[in-house]
């Protein structure tokens, strides 16, 4: 009998999404023991849902799109997009400067919204593009490739909303980040389950997941077995692309507004963190989006926390930079070595003494 | 012991996951002796040899040098012992001049500052001593192979050592330059250096060694000084007597090649510049084809140039009679090809993914990305090769790098007959794999050729491929240089045609 | 030796050269241009030493890690912690400015040593760690303090303010002579560049670094202790982003956590610019310094003409270096297509 429950219990623990979720409980935890009302969820005066845990998963949205794009390019190309975060500011600047024909602010559209819109998530993809160009046509370093647009992008964002901040003081431009009519749940939720949904369809009902693991996993073998490495790594870095401008709109629509500087601030930081965090290798191969997904919660719920507790949002990095190294020596082979060195030494001197 | 040992390797043993490398192996090296270690592909030379100079660890066994017991962690441990390598790819540095390549890590100093000069002219007396036509001050990247495998023979030789590893070191030369490399072995013998010489070439092992070891599938067979071991007994040693009981498989098979269709691959001029020389390649239904040729000969390239894995430069192709142009891989797939490529770690397994993805992989390719196999389908068909070529697994969702490197090679050959190929290329389907298993793709082949498949078949081991193909294409510096059929196909003849001319001349 | 001296230019040399014609090129492009804004005169030139002497000597340690083959994106962070931390030391501790300096090193050397380690010994990717470390100088940064602190310490500022006049100058409209100047911080900068061109060419370390960078595997296989050298190479690399960091604030005299945001693209973009390869094993502190003196340019240039934002500083750098990364990667395909 308890044979059998111990085995049940091997096999959770070693289930992929075991740490992801262990982290994800371990934060909400202490989340509910500073302030027991955490998962409290209620209706506000204006009918719509309120509580830690609805702010956390809102505020989340974002995070949960870009690490669907970072968690592909990483499976793929064994590097990170650390572009991400000026992607967004890239579409938000296109898509408000179209919609206020040039203004730094408007009260009513001086375009469709649907063309700003497409116009804004082109010029992601665009990005994208070029991301991929550098890393899957000309064997760039990853992040050497991407952090051009790291610095670059916000340059160019600037440039488009010509050094101001754009606003678009237009009820139905507030939407995206705000609520749909009287749903009482925040449209981002929205937002993020879609794009977690088309992911899905698109990984699952196509052979793309599996030919991303592939190429990620031995590049040269799947060039042998047919496939196209190249437009395969390409195509993650589009689609990357076009998740971090999807995330730019809904972050520009809650703020109403195209900030360059500030859309999408430290959040490729965050977007890798969910992506290790989700247990998913840095350096490529099979992947977890689900795990990702969990890890872009966790670190939400981290960021939210901190700041609950009085850190600056400019202090936050601090915390998350040590929970990557963490992360990464702990995922790091060397050390994985070391600790089955250290464990046999371990077993083996535990049986000698229990020898003697 | 005798006083004139400079190096005994004891009862030597060493797993990598799922294959015995070396399995309690013995060597000993004396003082003004060049050594041959032989053995074919897989035999554990290479491992042998990287035990002693501490790029892997040993799990058992002992080394001793000059009598002190000693264990390499690092190649410099190695190098600090009085043991100098010279390996196969070339291990040098293509950024640096030849000269600092000849002197890192102990670079002549004036001040604690490099002393260049100094450097540069002492590395110009070395590689005139040694014969070397090269400036010392030129970039490493812009010298030929040879030239490179001759400077990190250089860099050996002026290291003072004991013992000088020469680990597969002609395989880039020429006559010549061989010619220069054995005077130098021969000089630095007689200065009392012991040399142990890895080679393919059995003409280079009688010209210049003393004795032979040989190996055979990480096990000692034996070792014997060359005067008593005549040419013929070294390749029945080194290839072993385990494969007389299937000396005859082919003669179950019919091998009837079809001659009523055209053949399923008829290549005229092709070729790809830098790696092999145009040459004309056909094979019909029912054929089993091989490639023969030395290590380097071109035997790969020349198929890799008909699918598509680089791109040939020239020439014609017609597959079933129909010309066709083939720029990738996939291509090569849609018409009917299929190619098991040699290097199974780097090029064959996708070794994080599970059995079953790695054997639907290449249909799922061929498919298009749109058309995803349904689980039923993908289980179905890993299931079917599993039982079919009786790979040895935990489950099909077991990732591949966990199975042994045969079961690994079977999964590979269950990826490429589940999109049931017309043409079917074998790179060294054989090599490090147990002898069982070895036996079971042979048959494997004949059973594939019987069903009406065209078969290439590529293997180091001579006897394999004449127990396997019904003709011979034969391979010679990066050029198609004979083919063989019929009464003619026997090891001599092969012998003989990979040699080439060079005999008749003399 | 005719034979060798004959020889084609080397790809390396050929992107120096590039390099070094660029620089000629756009500035004197921009003497000719803004001849009337003063861009020909002596003192423009060396104002271009007097604001990236920072930069200068970070580069510098930039180009040593990258010659591993390595990268190190947290010197923009170093520097903000170096000058807040300073700034935090002498302004509110009442620390003196030669204590400040030796801090302002151990911060650089810090970061180095944990990074280094990470990198060498646990072998993780270099752009992982110190992204994490970028991240962590920056978020340090803030926790020493929110607000911006400016610097009032008198030593501080007779450092940051010394004028070394040179023996050649010009004369103002008035009529008045004023010689060419340049502060300590360039002399510092220089002979940081000096040294590390002197370490790179003629020290054993210096030329394990290319070995490494141009093969880690014959560089181990030829029994270099690869480890142990990278491991250097960053703990010498953190330590020359803080003596940067310390020159960046004598510059700057104040600490806040924007300071020096995107200073890693800058360095890298330089040390590119300059020859070094980002695959490893090629690069000098002199290509370096042109990369710096390159990226000065571009500054003066815009700022000069006066009507284009501070923003197509960071996109005609970024447009720079990818132009070089292009080039490098080209120069890689046909380099391999020969062989």
């Amino acid at each position: 009998m308890s044979k059998e429950k111990g085995f049940n219990w091997k096999q959770i623990t070693s289930h992929h999404l075991f740490m992801p979720v262990v982290c994800l409980i371990v934060v909400c935890l202490a989340n509910v023991i500073k302030s027991p009302d955490f998962f409290k969820i209620s209706i506000s005066d204006n009918g719509v849902l309120y509580g830690s845990v609805i702010d956390i998963i809102n505020r989340a949205s974002e995070l949960v799109i870009l690490a669907i794009g970072m968690t592909l390019v990483t499976a793929a190309s064994g590097g990170q997009d650390i572009s991400v975060g000026a992607i967004m500011a890239v579409a938000a600047a296109v898509c408000c400067q179209i919609l206020s024909g040039g203004a730094a602010s408007t009260s009513e559209f001086q375009n469709p919204f649907i063309l700003a819109a497409l116009a804004g998530l082109a010029a992601a993809m665009l990005c994208g593009l070029f991301n991929g160009f550098l890393v899957a046509k000309l064997n760039i370093q990853p992040m050497v490739a991407t952090l051009i647009l790291y610095t670059a992008g916000r340059g160019i964002a600037q440039l488009v909303t010509q050094g101001q901040i754009t606003y678009i003081r237009v009820d139905s431009y507030k939407v995206l980040g705000g609520y749909i009519g009287k749903c009482p749940i925040p449209t981002p939720i929205f937002a993020a389950i879609i794009s977690v949904v088309v992911a899905y369809l698109v990984l699952n009902k196509t052979a793309l997941g599996l030919y991303i693991e592939s190429v990620g996993i031995n590049g040269e073998a799947s060039r042998l077995v047919g496939l196209n490495s190249t437009r395969i790594k390409w195509m993650a870095y589009v689609i990357c692309g076009f998740l971090a401008g999807f995330a730019g709109l809904v972050n520009s629509s809650r703020i109403y507004s195209a900030d360059a500087n500030n859309i999408g601030l430290n959040l490729e930081m965050d977007a890798i963190l969910a992506v290790a965090l989700g247990g998913n290798l840095l350096s490529g191969g099979k992947f977890s989006l689900a795990g990702s997904i969990i890890g872009a919660f966790t670190i939400q719920a981290l960021t939210t926390t901190l700041l609950s507790m009085n850190v600056s949002a400019d202090q936050v990095p601090v915390y998350k930079a040590i929970v990557v190294v963490v992360i990464v020596v702990l995922q790091s082979p060397v050390f994985k070595k070391q600790m089955a060195v250290w464990k046999a030494r371990k077993s083996s001197n535990s049986t000698e003494g229990g020898r003697a | 012991m005798g006083e004139n040992v400079v190096l005994t390797m004891r009862d030597i043993s060493k797993t990598f996951p799922g294959v015995k490398a070396l399995q309690h192996v013995d060597f000993t090296l004396r003082k003004s002796e060049i050594h041959a270690l032989m053995g074919e592909n897989g035999a554990g030379k290479s491992t042998l040899i990287k035990v002693l100079t501490g790029v892997h660890e040993f799990q058992s066994g002992e080394i001793k040098i000059e009598g002190r017991a000693v264990i390499n962690k690092s190649p410099q441990d190695a190098q600090n012992n009085g043991i100098s390598t010279v390996y196969q790819e070339v291990n040098l540095c293509p950024n640096l001049t030849v000269a600092e390549n000849l002197f890192i890590g102990r670079e002549p100093r004036k001040m604690g500052m490099i002393d260049w000069k100094t450097m540069n002219r002492k590395s110009e007396e070395l590689l005139r001593e040694l014969d070397i036509d090269v400036s010392a001050t030129q970039s490493l990247e812009e010298c030929s192979i040879a030239i490179q495998q001759m400077i990190a023979i250089a860099r050996a030789v002026d290291m003072q050592c004991k013992v000088l590893i020469l680990d597969e070191p002609t395989s880039s030369l020429d006559d010549e330059e061989v010619e220069k490399l054995f005077k130098l072995m021969n000089r630095l013998k007689s200065e009392g250096v012991g040399i142990i010489f890895v080679t393919h070439f059995l003409e280079q092992v009688y010209a210049v060694c003393d004795r032979i070891t040989v190996l055979r599938n990480g096990e000692l067979v034996g070792e014997y000084e060359i005067g008593k071991l005549p040419r013929v007994m070294l390749v029945a040693k080194m290839m072993g007597k385990d494969f007389d009981d299937l000396a005859d498989i082919k003669g179950e098979h019919n091998m009837q090649k079809d001659m009523s269709s055209a053949p399923v691959i008829d290549a005229k001029g092709l070729g790809h510049k830098g790696t092999i020389k145009p040459f004309d390649f056909d094979i019909r239904r029912g054929e089993v084809v091989g490639l023969t040729g030395l290590l380097g000969s071109g035997r790969s390239e020349l198929v890799r140039a008909i699918y598509g894995a680089d791109k040939a430069d020239s020439g014609t192709l017609k597959v079933n009679g129909q010309e066709v142009k083939i720029n990738t891989p996939l291509e090569a797939m849609k018409v009917g090809m299929a190619y098991l490529p040699e290097d199974r770690k780097k090029e064959g397994i996708i070794a994080d993914l599970s059995v079953r993805e790695n054997i639907i992989i290449a249909m799922q390719a061929k498919r298009g990305m749109f058309k995803l196999m349904s689980r039923k389908e993908m289980e179905e068909a890993a299931d079917k090769f599993i039982a079919m070529l009786q790979v040895k697994t935990a489950s099909r969702e077991t990732p591949i790098k966990s199975l042994s490197g045969g079961n690994q090679q079977k999964v590979i050959i269950g990826r490429w007959l589940l999109t049931n190929p017309d043409f079917l290329i074998l790179d060294e389907p054989t090599r490090g794999i147990d002898i069982g298993t070895k036996t079971e793709i042979q048959k494997l082949v004949l059973n594939l050729a019987d069903e009406g498949k065209a078969v290439t078949f590529i293997s180091s081991e001579v006897e394999e491929m004449l127990r396997t193909c019904s003709r011979m294409n034969v391979l010679r510096d990066g050029a198609k240089v004979g083919e063989i059929e019929g009464e003619d196909l026997t090891q001599e003849n092969i012998m003989k045609t990979i040699a080439g001319g060079e005999s008749a001349h003399e | 030796m005719g034979k060798a001296k004959s020889k084609k230019i080397s790809s390396s040399t050929f992107l120096l050269l590039t390099t070094i014609i660029l620089f000629v090129v756009m500035y004197a492009a921009g003497m000719i241009i803004f001849n009337d804004k003063g861009f020909a005169k002596p003192q423009m030139f060396l104002n271009l030493f007097v604001s990236n002497a920072g930069l200068l000597v970070i580069g510098c340690g930039m180009t040593i890690v990258m010659i591993t083959g390595g990268i190190d994106i947290s010197v923009g962070s170093v520097t903000a912690l170096v000058c807040m931390v300073c700034a935090f030391a002498m302004e509110r501790m009442g620390m003196n400015a030669y204590m400040a300096v030796l801090v302002a090193l151990a911060i650089g050397l810090a970061f180095g040593v944990v990074q280094g380690y990470l990198v060498a010994y646990l072998d993780i990717q270099p752009f992982i760690v110190t992204l994490a470390g970028m991240f962590f100088g920056r978020g340090m940064t803030a926790i020493v303090s929110t607000d911006m602190i400016a610097i009032t310490n008198e030593t501080f500022l007779k450092w940051a303010k010394f004028h070394i006049n040179l023996p050649f100058g010009t004369h103002n409209q008035k009529g008045e002579y004023l010689p060419a100047y340049i502060y300590p911080s360039v002399v510092v900068a220089i002979i940081v560049v000096i040294l590390v061109s002197i370490m790179l060419k003629y020290s054993k370390f210096g030329r394990k670094l290319y070995a490494i960078g141009g093969s880690q595997q014959s560089a181990l296989m030829m029994g270099l202790n690869v480890k142990r050298t990278k491991f250097q190479a960053y703990v010498l690399a953190g330590f020359l982003s803080g003596l940067g960091g310390f020159l960046f604030c004598l510059n700057s005299c104040a600490g806040f956590v924007e300071q020096a945001k995107g200073l890693e693209m800058d360095a890298i973009s330089s040390a590119v610019i300059g020859g070094t390869l980002l695959s490893g094993g090629v690069g000098t502190a002199v290509g370096t310094l042109f990369g710096v003196l390159i990226k000065g340019t571009i500054s003066s240039l815009i700022t000069t003409q006066g009507t284009l934002s501070s923003w197509w500083v960071r996109i005609t750098l970024s447009a720079l270096l990818c132009f070089f990364i292009v080039l490098q990667a080209v120069i890689a395909a046909v380099k391999k297509k020969g062989n």
